[in-house]
C-alpha cells in the first residue's frame, strides 16, 4: 500500500521500553543478586529516555502511523508521560521491597512491558493493534500479581488470569464481529463502514470490546480481580496494576467511543458502567479493614469518574482534556497512597494507623493528602480534574452523571475519612506517638511525601497542566 | 497587598509547621502574625475607595486554568471588606486567648493560621473556583480542630458529622457553581463578570435549578433550619477559639454568599424565590430562638442564638428579593443590615464562645445548673457575659441593634409578614436573662465555688471583641458608610 507511513519513531518510547526490557532481563541474569541495583538503573534509564521521547512531540500536530493503525496526538503523548512516569514512581517506591529480591529484574521486565502495553492501548486506532496491546499489558499483569509467592497472592493471580482470560476472549470476539461487519479493522474504516451495517450486531461487538478494555480498565463489570490484587500483591505491584494499566484503557476506550458512528452509540453503555463503578466501589470500600483492599475498592469507584467523560466523548470540547487531567491527577494520588501503605507493609488494618500523626507527620500528611485527594478535595490536582470531569458531563448533556458524580463523592468520604481518623487520632500512648512506633520503609516514604508535593502543586499548577492536555482535537 | 493579607498566615503556618520552635515561642508568633494581619487590613480600610458599581478595590488577576476560564482573581468591596476586617480581629482575639494554652500549642497555631488563611481567601474571592476551594479548605481546617483539640467523648464523631455535612452543602455548591459556569456565555468562572452578565436571568428552569444547588450549599453552611442539626454537636465538642471561629466568621461564608453569588448572579430566580428565603430566615429566627430557650448547656443555647441570629440575615435577604411593593431604600436598608448582623454576630458570639470556654476550662461542664452566683468569685466574667448577653439580645448602643433595627426596618418595609420575627428578639431577650441569672446571680454554689477569675489574656480577647461590638454600636457611620454603596449595588442587581 503506498504511503505506508512506516516511522519506527513515532514508536521510540515504546521501543525504548522493550530494549530497556530486555537490558533488565540480560542484565539480571548475569549479576549476583546483591548488584541487581544495576538491573533497576537499567530500568529507570529506560524509562526516562522513553518519557523524553514522549514528550518531545507531544505539541506535534496529531498523526497516524501505520498505516492508520496508530496515533501519535496529544492523547497518546499524555498517556506514555503519565504511564512511564507512574512506572518510574512504582520502581521507586519498590526500592526496599524489591532490592535483593530472587526475581528483582524480571519483575523490572514485567513492568516495563506492562507499561508498553498500556501506551500501545493508549495509541490504539486499529482493533487489531488494539488486541495486541491488550495481551501486551494483560500478561505481564499476571506475573506481576504472581510475584508475592504468598496464598493470596496466587490466588489474586489466577482470579485475574482467568478474568483476563475471559474477558480477552470477549474482547477478540467483538473485534473478529467488528472485522465481519465492517471488512476493515482501522478505526477509519469502522468509522464510516460500521453505520451501514446490522446496528444489533453492531452494538453486540462494540459491547463485547468495551468488556475486554473493562477488565484492563478495573471496572464493572472486569473489577473482580482489583481487590484481590491490591490486597495480595506486593506494595509496587499493587500500586502499578491499579495506575497504569487504567491510563491505556481509558485512552483506549475514549477513541473507541469517539470513533463510532451516530447510530451505534456505545456512550448510555459507559455512562451505566461509569455509575455502577463509582457506586459498587464505594459502597463495597466501606467495610473493609485492610488499608490496601480499601484502595483496591477506591480504585474501582475512581474508574467510575474516569468513565463520565468517555460517556461524553465526543459531546463536549471539555472531555478530552478532562479525562487526561483526571487520568494524570488520579495516578499521581493513587501511587501516594499505596507508596504510604508500601512504607508501612505490616500495618495491614486502618487501626494500626493510629498515632501516625504523631510518629511519622510527614507520612501522615502525605496520607492525607492523597485520601482527601481521591476525593477531590482542593488544592490537591484531583480537584481540578473532579471540576472539568463534571463540567464535561452537564456540558455533554448527561447531567444526571454529574450529580451521580457529586454524590458518590460525598458516600466516599466516609472511608476515606475512616483511615484518616486514626491516624489523626488524639490521646493515644506514647509508644503508639513515638517515631520508632512507625519506622516507614524509606524509598515508599520519600515517594509518598514526593508524589503528596507533586499532587499539590499540580493543582495550584493546574492552568499549564490543562494546556498540557487541552489542544487535542483539530490539526492533521 | 489583598495577596499579603491573605498569604501571611499561611506562610506563618507552614513555618510553624515545619520548624520545631518552643511552645512559646509557637504562641507568640501566632499573635504576632495575627496582629500584623490585622494591622494591614486596617491600612486597607484606611485607604479604601468605594470601587465602582460591578467592581471591586484592590484587585488582583492572575490565570490559574485558562482553560476553563478560572482565574486567581481576588478584590474587596463593602460587602467584603468587613467581613475580612472581621476575620482578622477574631482570629488576633483567638490568639490573644490561647496565649496560656496547654495542648500542642505549635501545631494549634499553624493549623488556626492556616484556617485564617482559607477564611480571608474565601472573603476576597472574585472567582467561583478559587472561592471554592478556599469553602472546601475551610472544612478541612475545622475538622481538624474539632477532631484534633475538641474536648468530650463525641468530639472524633462530632467532627465526622460536621465535615460530611458540610462537605455533602459545599458539594451542592461546586455543582451550582458548575451550572453558572456553563450558562454563562462564554464560559467563565468569574464572579464579576458572571455578576455583570447574570447568565442564569435567561436559563428559565435550568437557572432555577442551578440557583437551587447553590442556596442548598449555602444554606448548610449558614446554618438555616432544617439543615442546621451539625452545628449544636459541632459547638458542643469544639474546643472555645474553634468555636469562636466556627460561629464567628464560618457561618458567615453562607451568608455572605448569598449577597455575594446567590443575588446578584440569579436576579429572576431570586425574586421568585424571594417568599421561600424569607420563610426560611423566618423560621430559622423563631425555631433557634426557641430551642436555645430549651437548652441547659450554655454552648449548645449560644449555637441555637447563632442559628437565629443569621436568621435575620438570610430574612433580610430574602426581604430584598421582594421587589414589588416596596422601594429600593428599604430593600438596600436591608441589606445594609443583613451585612452588618454579620460582623455584628462574628463579634459577639466569638466573645459569647471564649467565655463558654472559660466554665469549661474552669469547671469542666457547661451545664448551666450545675453554676450559680458566678458573679461573686469571678467579677469580670460575670461583667463581661452579662455585656455579651446584653449585646447579643439586641441591646442599643451595641452593633447587634444597629444591625437588628436595620434589617427589621428593610424587611417590615418590603413585607408585614416579616414582622413576627420581632418575637425571636424577645425569647432571645428571656433566654439570655435567664441564663444570667442562672449562672451570675443568687449564692455561690456548685462548680461556682473556687471559680478562678478572668486571667488577663482571656480579659483582652473578650473584652476587646465587646468594645468593638460597642464602638460600631455608638459610631455605625464609618461602618455603613463603608456597606452601603455596595448593598445598593445588590439591590440594582436584584432588579434586573
Amino acid at each position: 500500500m503506498a504511503g505506508m507511513n512506516e516511522d519506527p519513531l513515532a514508536l521510540l518510547p515504546e521501543i525504548f521500553l522493550l530494549v530497556g526490557a530486555l537490558s533488565t532481563l540480560l542484565a539480571g541474569s548475569f549479576l549476583p543478586r546483591r548488584r541487581q541495583w544495576v538491573a533497576r538503573l537499567v530500568a529507570a534509564a529506560a524509562l526516562v529516555a522513553a518519557s523524553v521521547a514522549a514528550a518531545v512531540p507531544l505539541g506535534d500536530a496529531p498523526r497516524t502511523v501505520w498505516d492508520g493503525t496508530f496515533t501519535v496526538d496529544t492523547s497518546t503523548g499524555v498517556a506514555r508521560l503519565v504511564a512511564f512516569l507512574a512506572c518510574l514512581l512504582v520502581i521507586g517506591l519498590g526500592g526496599d521491597e524489591l532490592a535483593g529480591d530472587r526475581r528483582e529484574s524480571e519483575t523490572y521486565t514485567l513492568l516495563l512491558l506492562g507499561t508498553s502495553g498500556a501506551t500501545v492501548l493508549a495509541g490504539a486506532s486499529d482493533l487489531l493493534v488494539l488486541l495486541v496491546g491488550f495481551f501486551l499489558a494483560s500478561i505481564p499483569l499476571y506475573g506481576i500479581v504472581g510475584l508475592a509467592r504468598t496464598p493470596r497472592a496466587a490466588e489474586a493471580a489466577m482470579k485475574t488470569y482467568l478474568l483476563g482470560a475471559l474477558l480477552g476472549i470477549t474482547l477478540m470476539l467483538g473485534v473478529t464481529l467488528l472485522y465481519g461487519l465492517a471488512g476493515e479493522t482501522s478505526y477509519a474504516a469502522l468509522s464510516a463502514r460500521l453505520g451501514d451495517a446490522p446496528v444489533s450486531a453492531s452494538l453486540v461487538g462494540v459491547t463485547a470490546v468495551v468488556g475486554g478494555l473493562m477488565f484492563k480498565a478495573g471496572a464493572v463489570p472486569g473489577h473482580f480481580w482489583v481487590p484481590d490484587a491490591a490486597q495480595g500483591a506486593g506494595g509496587a505491584a499493587a500500586a502499578f496494576l491499579t495506575s497504569v494499566p487504567k491510563v491505556g484503557a481509558l485512552v483506549a476506550l475514549f477513541r473507541l467511543v469517539e470513533m463510532l458512528p451516530a447510530s451505534v452509540d456505545a456512550r448510555p453503555l459507559i455512562g451505566v458502567l461509569a455509575v455502577a463503578s463509582m457506586t459498587l466501589g464505594n459502597l463495597a470500600a466501606f467495610g473493609q479493614d485492610d488499608p490496601r483492599r480499601l484502595l483496591g475498592w477506591s480504585t474501582v469507584s475512581q474508574v467510575g469518574y474516569l468513565l463520565v467523560p468517555v460517556a461524553v466523548a465526543g459531546r463536549t470540547d471539555l472531555a478530552l482534556p478532562a479525562l487526561l487531567l483526571y487520568l494524570a491527577a488520579y495516578a499521581v494520588t493513587n501511587l501516594t497512597a499505596f507508596a504510604v501503605t508500601s512504607s508501612l507493609p505490616a500495618h495491614r488494618d486502618l487501626a494500626s494507623y493510629r498515632g501516625l500523626a504523631g510518629a511519622r507527620p510527614w507520612l501522615a500528611g502525605g496520607l492525607v493528602v492523597a485520601l482527601l485527594g481521591l476525593v477531590g478535595t482542593p488544592p490537591t490536582v484531583v480537584f481540578a480534574g473532579k471540576v472539568t470531569v463534571i463540567a464535561a458531563a452537564w456540558d455533554g448533556g448527561s447531567a444526571w452523571l454529574a450529580v451521580a458524580v457529586v454524590v458518590n463523592t460525598v458516600v466516599s468520604l466516609f472511608y476515606y475519612l475512616r483511615w484518616v481518623a486514626p491516624a489523626f487520632a488524639r490521646g493515644e500512648p506514647v509508644e503508639r506517638t513515638s517515631p520508632v512506633a512507625f519506622v516507614p520503609r524509606p524509598w515508599a516514604g520519600a515517594v509518598a511525601v514526593v508524589t503528596a508535593v507533586a499532587s499539590l502543586l499540580l493543582g495550584l499548577a493546574a492552568g499549564p497542566v490543562w494546556d498540557l492536555v487541552a489542544p487535542v482535537v483539530g490539526g492533521g | 497587598m489583598l495577596t499579603v493579607i491573605v498569604v501571611l498566615p499561611l506562610v506563618a503556618a507552614v513555618v510553624l509547621a515545619g520548624v520545631p520552635v518552643p511552645e512559646g515561642v509557637a504562641r507568640w508568633s501566632w499573635l504576632a502574625v495575627t496582629a500584623a494581619d490585622l494591622a494591614l487590613v486596617v491600612g486597607m480600610w484606611v485607604a479604601y475607595d468605594a470601587p465602582a458599581a460591578g467592581a471591586l478595590a484592590y484587585e488582583e488577576k492572575v490565570p490559574w486554568i485558562p482553560g476553563v476560564d478560572s482565574s486567581y482573581h481576588v478584590g474587596v468591596d463593602g460587602l467584603s471588606l468587613p467581613l475580612v476586617a472581621l476575620t482578622s480581629v477574631v482570629f488576633v482575639a483567638c490568639a490573644i486567648y490561647a496565649l496560656h494554652g496547654q495542648d500542642r500549642p505549635r501545631a494549634q497555631a499553624a493549623l488556626f493560621l492556616f484556617l485564617q488563611f482559607t477564611c480571608l481567601g474565601l472573603f476576597v474571592a472574585a472567582d467561583l473556583l478559587v472561592f471554592f476551594v478556599f469553602f472546601d479548605l475551610s472544612i478541612v481546617a475545622m475538622y481538624f480542630v474539632i477532631a484534633g483539640w475538641g474536648h468530650g467523648e463525641t468530639a472524633a464523631r462530632s467532627a465526622l458529622q460536621f465535615f460530611l455535612y458540610t462537605f455533602l452543602g459545599s458539594l451542592a455548591l461546586l455543582l451550582g457553581f458548575i451550572g453558572l459556569y456553563l450558562l454563562a456565555e462564554p464560559h467563565t468562572f468569574d464572579m464579576v463578570v458572571l455578576a455583570n452578565q447574570a447568565p442564569a436571568a435567561t436559563a428559565g428552569v435550568r437557572g432555577g435549578l442551578v440557583l437551587a444547588a447553590v442556596l442548598l450549599g449555602l444554606a448548610v453552611k449558614t446554618p438555616t433550619v432544617p439543615f442546621h442539626t451539625w452545628l449544636p454537636p459541632a459547638h458542643t465538642d469544639a474546643p472555645a477559639v474553634g468555636s469562636a471561629v466556627l460561629a464567628g466568621v464560618l457561618l458567615k461564608m453562607g451568608t455572605y454568599g448569598f449577597v455575594r453569588i446567590a443575588m446578584p448572579m440569579f436576579p429572576s430566580a431570586w425574586r421568585a424565590w424571594a417568599w421561600v428565603v424569607l420563610a426560611v430566615g423566618l423560621i430559622s429566627v423563631l425555631y433557634g430562638a426557641l430551642v436555645a430557650l430549651a437548652q441547659t448547656d450554655i454552648k449548645r443555647m449560644i449555637a441555637y442564638t447563632s442559628v437565629n441570629h443569621m436568621g435575620y440575615v438570610v430574612l433580610a435577604v430574602g426581604a430584598a428579593g421582594l421587589v414589588s411593593g416596596s422601594d429600593d431604600k428599604a430593600r438596600q436598608v436591608a441589606v445594609t443590615g443583613a451585612v452588618t448582623q454579620m460582623v455584628s454576630h462574628g463579634l459577639i458570639t466569638a466573645a459569647l464562645f471564649l467565655l463558654a470556654g472559660v466554665l469549661q476550662d474552669r469547671a469542666g461542664t457547661y451545664q448551666m445548673g450545675s453554676y450559680g452566683g458566678l458573679a461573686g468569685p469571678a467579677p469580670r466574667f460575670a461583667g463581661m457575659f452579662a455585656v455579651g448577653a446584653f449585646a447579643s439580645l439586641g441591646l442599643p448602643a451595641f452593633s447587634g441593634f444597629i444591625a437588628e433595627f436595620q434589617v427589621f426596618t428593610g424587611s417590615i418595609a418590603a413585607t408585614a409578614w416579616a414582622a413576627p420575627a420581632l418575637l425571636g428578639i424577645l425569647v432571645t431577650a428571656a433566654l439570655f436573662l435567664r441564663a444570667i441569672q442562672q449562672l451570675l446571680t443568687g449564692p455561690t454554689r456548685g462548680s461556682s465555688e473556687g471559680f478562678a477569675d478572668l486571667r488577663r489574656t482571656e480579659a483582652t480577647a473578650v473584652g476587646s471583641l465587646l468594645m468593638l461590638s460597642l464602638l460600631v454600636g455608638v459610631v455605625p457611620r464609618p461602618l455603613l458608610a463603608v456597606i452601603e454603596p455596595a448593598a445598593s449595588v445588590v439591590v440594582d442587581a436584584v432588579q434586573r
